[in-house]
């Protein structure tokens, strides 16, 4: 293996690395808020590309439907936990906030697709279309099972992974797309050639995670989002309402997931089903993180890129075996390291 | 009656069903197949509260096991099967061993990723046949003769099943068993009657995985014929759903939930194409969404409104002489616990600062301080739940300083909790059993075959005597969770020394207990230091010491403010102030 | 004319089948501080938790003239109630300022400008948390945490503060500062119910006091009467013969 191979693998690794990472630092955010295992966070992906792919296609996308759907049922449940506590006067408004917002972005979809726009305005649209969703599973699926234990959280998550893959299938059906690259310029650096989409991965990724830096760090909705992820308890005797801190959260991980897709979809085929292994692997930095550390989970997840890109160059079809197996040193390294405590239900 | 009945009708139907149809053998055989892996994992999930995606995966290892050595090598499929039990053993101790340690979720997480990549492995590696698998696996024999017929396959299927039915029950209803459904009270509980909750997590994880190894066993002789797709992570996904639907907290839930998936599923797979007009697994929406609807309203699924229509199951007869070994106690004076210059750190805050105090056999002292003096702190150096910064407690004449508490319990050391923690769904009676975990030795095979029924009564007659011993003879049979906090703590009380401890350690036993209830549980103390037993209280309510014990060690700041007689504790003005607080 | 706060009536808590509380009843009025004084396991803790929506419980609890029995936590906290519980539930890996700024949450949320000036305020209520502004929570003293706990629960400009044992754990010296400060917040119209077990010091601040015994009001007064009362120090100071 010559130089040149090692630096476009490790350039393909830090590509889809770079990805990994966005989907680690969403996993790690809702895990740490809302202590659900988010496994359906690849569907987020898969939906992304797919919707905007749809969009290219001037169709109108089944996403928009799913959302349609389920804030009908978000409505649905909402009246039924407003009635039965006696609450009613807040129905009006609280109906408001959850119908009319997927209904005007449904409008919107409907009014765009004939326009055929830019690439960068069908991105906006696909984000617009697909980051509801993720808060509208929070309330339908989460919500009522938010004293619920981790064990209960993370079945629900897997239920809620194959009722979002079945939908998918059912919404774009079993066909593969490939979205054409933002870009098709070509930076080389020496003998080195990289790739358009690859600089868009990297600065994407990089604008991104400062931005989510900045909105940890700076802001009190975000500082709200990691008190919560601290010490629940706290934060509810400031008046953060876990309730509102797990829609955001899903709102972001839902944003993140769907950017994930828009750019990944340049450089793979993505299926209806393809998101939940991607999903997986930002999983496997999130746990080399420990699912709480952010800068060691983005390490993990750059080194779960680069070994697949590498193990993919030597062992092709071993590719996913490799990449899934290591899970296993990673957890005995994760277990000799952590100190023995006690899990209280 | 109801039960027995209903029991006596299942296997009638079950007897009965292959005579109507092929189909309907066909369906029974899957059933049966799928509930035995639901055994395994109504165990893991509902009763141990840890859960796995990869018991799909168990079922590959075996199946593949037993195809590729029938087919390449010629084994005998009864060898092979032991050759993947033990494969299957080493492939989940080692799963265990890395994950259970760490919170709930690393080891469903790690079944996932090992799910997946032994689905690819099998579809990948050319000597596994690839995505086309492995055809002409060989036929079980019985004595010569092959097992070719379905209906006789369908009633081998069932019979394992209702083998691993009555194992499986036998199992929860024994020494390691109670332990196991005890980890719910939280493994410091368990630990501090000598049983280690790694263990018995990694035992049940095993156990589960076992069950599973058993059903690809079956599945890849039955089919005579293994491929990769029943094996991966979708089927490891959907056992799941099959328990949590049909109840995971009851083993006949398993059952339930696997006959109710599967008949589901062929239904759905009938229906849904025709009215999407699209092919594809669609039935998996409709499970997710089932499995969401049943954790947000039926937690106990299925099998529980079937289980609240059901009589309560009669109790076992209760043997009035125990005669299981019982520690000689100490000497009168001899001297039982020192605790010599102890500290505790957590960073930089010192928690209990050189803390020595003694206490002699047949003694009660009295550990008291106010709120936040370190006593509770002091009180889990002592047990073994937390280790020491620096210092020496010797029980007896032996340094225990660096001990765990299930070692520290194994020297006749038995505590109570300041929150009480019984199991609220079992007895009374099963809750004391807990107690004597280290009295008995009964392994795991000798109770899944019920060969444990001598030392089992033993331990029955033995709770029962503690319960009489300390006034809850009638209390017996009734759900620890039904009883008022001052017979919880009671309980608790008999839970401990039914280990046959050398010395008692109570946790604030009179907090939140009412005046009428705090003076029983006075008498009861001093009746059982008549008995010759030790006791060390920790205790805030100064009053409920003082006729109590014999001496009193005052903590404050999680150094010792004083020690000596009550009356002398009393008028200590340091004591006052320390208490009366003034400003 | 005095004006009521807070009306508790006939509040009963469980926790499964035990009787936490038991037909508790009790008063705060606007400008006040009322203590609540017992022992250990009389149920103190579960009453304030009840009081703030942390426990469930059947009975009524108004707060400023309206049943807030469903109100969600968030919303008590925005209608003026607060909680200092006796954990503290700080937030030991942000800093001091953040967990001021996180105490102002319902604040802003309504849009409240002066958040900043309110911090001021507390500094100079607590000078010292001012000095370790950048410090982790995690990392300050027992009292320093009091302090910060108070301070982060004053940023939610209560109405009425409810504070369980502030001086659990605390040095003599200490304790003292804290109890004086409390005393003070009275004349900046917070209205405060003190849990103690340090019952001298409680009744000393406190212009109004109830005694719980397992669960239910034993006993009530003005403070300076109950101090004064031989059957509050023999029963339940538990320093008295049978």
């Amino acid at each position: 293996m010559d130089l040149q191979t090692v630096l476009i693998l490790a350039q393909d690794g830090l590509t889809n690395g770079a990805i990994y990472l966005l989907l680690a630092v969403a996993l790690i955010l809702v895990f740490g808020v809302t202590r659900i295992v988010l496994i359906p966070q690849g569907e987020f992906v898969s939906y992304g590309a797919l919707t905007l792919a749809s969009l290219q296609l001037g169709v109108m996308p089944g996403t928009v439907w799913l959302l349609l759907i389920m804030a009908s049922i978000a409505a649905v449940m909402e009246t039924f936990r407003l009635v039965s506590s006696e609450a009613v006067r807040q129905l009006p408004v609280t109906l408001a906030t959850i119908l009319i917002p997927p209904a005007a972005i449904a409008l919107l979809a409907k009014m765009c697709i004939p326009l055929h726009l830019a690439l960068g305005w069908q991105v906006l649209l696909t984000m617009l279309i697909v980051t509801p969703i993720g808060p509208l599973v929070y309330r339908v699926a989460f919500r009522p099972l938010a004293d619920a234990t981790v064990l209960v959280l993370l079945i629900a998550a897997v239920a809620v992974h194959f009722v979002l893959v079945g939908l998918g299938l059912l919404f774009f059906g079993a066909e593969g797309v490939r979205t054409p690259p933002f870009s098709d310029a070509h930076l080389t650096l020496g003998t080195l050639s990289v790739s358009g989409q690859s600089l868009w991965v990297y600065a994407a990724s990089f604008i991104l995670i400062s931005l989510l830096a900045w909105f940890f760090s700076r802001t009190l909705y975000g500082k709200a989002l990691r008190a919560v992820a601290f010490n629940r308890n706290g934060a509810r005797l400031v008046g953060i309402s876990p309730h509102l801190a797990g829609t955001y959260s899903f709102a972001l991980a839902a944003a993140i997931g769907c950017l994930s897709g828009v750019m990944i979809a340049p450089i793979t085929t993505v299926y209806y089903d393809s998101g939940f292994l991607i999903g997986l692997k930002g999983f496997i930095g999130a746990i080399v993180g420990g699912m709480a550390s952010y800068p060691i989970a983005a390490a993990g997840a750059l080194m779960v890129g680069i070994l697949e890109s590498y193990s993919s160059f030597w062992l092709s079809g071993y590719k996913d075996v490799i990449v899934f197996a290591a899970i296993i040193p990673i957890l005995l390294w994760r277990s000799l390291m952590s100190v023995h405590y006690e899990e209280e239900e | 009656m109801i039960r027995r009945g209903g029991f006596m009708l299942f296997l009638t139907l079950l007897a009965l069903l292959p005579l109507f149809s092929s189909y309907y053998i066909t369906m029974g055989s899957y059933i049966g197949l799928y509930s035995i892996v639901s055994l395994g994992l109504v165990l893991l999930t509902g009763v141990a509260r840890l859960t796995s995606f990869g018991q799909a995966a168990f079922m590959g290892v075996a199946a593949y096991t037993t195809a590729i050595l029938t087919v390449k090598f010629g084994c005998s499929p009864w060898l092979t099967l032991l050759i993947a039990m033990a494969l299957t053993t080493a492939i989940a101790f080692l799963l265990g061993a890395i994950t259970l340690r760490m919170g709930g979720h690393y080891l469903p997480l790690a079944t996932i990723a090992w799910g997946i990549s032994l689905y690819f492995l099998f579809g990948t590696v050319p000597a596994l046949g690839g995505s086309t698998g492995i055809s002409d696996v060989s036929a079980l024999t019985f004595f010569g003769r092959e097992l070719r017929d379905e209906k006789l396959f369908y009633y081998l299927i069932w019979i394992v099943c209702l083998a691993t039915l009555w194992v499986s029950t036998n199992l929860l209803d024994s020494r390691e068993g109670r332990a196991i459904r005890a980890l719910r009270g939280g493994v410091s509980m368990v630990e501090s009657f000598g049983a280690s909750g790694h263990r018995l997590k990694n035992i049940v994880f095993i156990y589960s995985a076992l069950l599973a190894c058993l059903a690809g066993w079956l599945y890849a002789h039955m089919m005579r014929f293994v491929n990769p797709s029943p094996f991966g992570l979708s089927q490891g996904i959907e056992f799941l759903f099959m328990i949590v639907i049909g109840g995971p907290f009851s083993l006949w839930g398993a059952i339930a939930g696997a006959a109710v998936i599967t008949l589901l599923k062929t239904l759905l797979q009938g229906i849904l194409p025709k009215l999407i007009s699209q092919t594809g697994n669609f039935e998996i929406i409709v499970f997710g969404i089932m499995t969401v609807m049943v954790l947000q309203w039926l937690k106990g699924g299925i099998w529980s409104l079937v289980e609240h229509r059901l009589p309560p199951k009669p109790a076992k007869p209760v043997n009035d002489t125990s005669s299981l070994a019982q520690r000689v106690q100490p000497a009168r004076r001899e001297s039982l616990l020192k605790v010599d210059g102890v500290t505790k750190a957590y960073g930089g805050l010192l928690a209990v600062k050189k803390m020595s105090f003694e206490l002699s056999a047949g003694e009660i002292v009295g550990l008291i301080g106010p709120n936040g003096a370190g006593k509770s702190t002091m009180f889990n150096l002592i047990s073994g739940e937390l280790p020491l910064t620096s210092g020496k407690i010797h029980f007896g004449t032996e340094n225990i300083s660096s001990l765990r508490s299930p070692q520290i319990a194994r020297r006749g050391l038995s505590r109570t909790f300041q929150h009480v923690r019984l199991i609220p769904g079992m007895t009374v009676l099963e809750n004391v059993m807990i107690g004597s975990y280290l009295r008995t030795r009964d392994g795991l095979l000798a109770a899944g075959l019920r060969l444990n029924q001598a030392t089992e009564n033993q331990v029955r007659a033995e709770a029962a005597r503690q319960l009489r011993r300390v006034g809850l003879a009638d209390s017996m049979l009734i759900h620890a969770g039904n009883l008022s906090l001052g017979k919880q703590r009671i309980v608790e009380i008999a839970r401990a020394l039914c280990a046959d401890p050398l010395l008692l350690l109570l946790d604030e036993p009179a907090a939140g207990l009412r005046y009428l209830e705090k003076q029983e549980l006075a008498t009861l103390l001093s009746e059982l230091r008549e008995q010759g037993l030790s006791v060390l209280i920790v205790e805030h309510d100064m009053e409920f010491l003082m006729n109590l014990v014999d001496r009193i060690v005052v903590m404050e700041f999680g150094e010792k403010l004083a020690e000596g007689l009550p009356c002398d504790i009393r008028s200590n003005p340091a004591v006052l102030e320390a208490y009366l607080g003034g400003v | 004319m005095t004006q009521r706060l807070l009306t508790v009536r006939d509040l009963n808590v469980r926790y499964g089948k035990v009787e936490a509380v038991y037909k508790a009843s009790l008063t705060v009025d606007r400008g006040t501080i009322v203590s609540v004084i017992g022992p250990n396991g009389a149920g103190k803790s579960t009453l304030l938790n009840a009081i703030m929506g942390v426990q469930p419980s059947r009975g009524c609890v108004e707060f400023c003239g309206s049943d807030i029995g469903r109100v969600s936590i968030e919303r008590r906290v925005a209608m003026g109630l607060c909680l200092v519980p006796e954990t503290r539930e700080l937030f030991a890996q942000m800093t001091v300022e953040d967990n001021l700024e996180l105490g102002a949450f319902t604040c802003h949320r309504r849009g409240d400008k002066g958040i900043r000036e309110n911090m001021k305020g507390v500094y100079s209520l607590f000078p010292r948390l001012e000095q370790r502004r950048t410090q982790f929570a995690g990392s300050l003293s027992g009292g320093e945490r009091q302090m910060l706990a108070l301070g982060r629960a004053l940023m939610s400009r209560p109405t009425l503060l409810m504070l369980d044992e502030p001086s659990l754990g605390l040095a003599p010296l200490i304790v003292k500062e804290i109890l004086h400060t409390i005393s003070d917040l009275r004349s900046t119209g917070v209205s405060i119910l003190l849990i103690e077990q340090n019952a001298r010091a409680a009744l000393q601040i406190s212009d109004y006091g109830y005694v719980l015994e397992n669960g239910e009001i034993a006993l009530e007064g003005a403070s300076a009467d109950l101090a004064g009362n031989p059957r509050v120090i023999e029963s339940y100071l538990g320093m008295g013969g049978v």
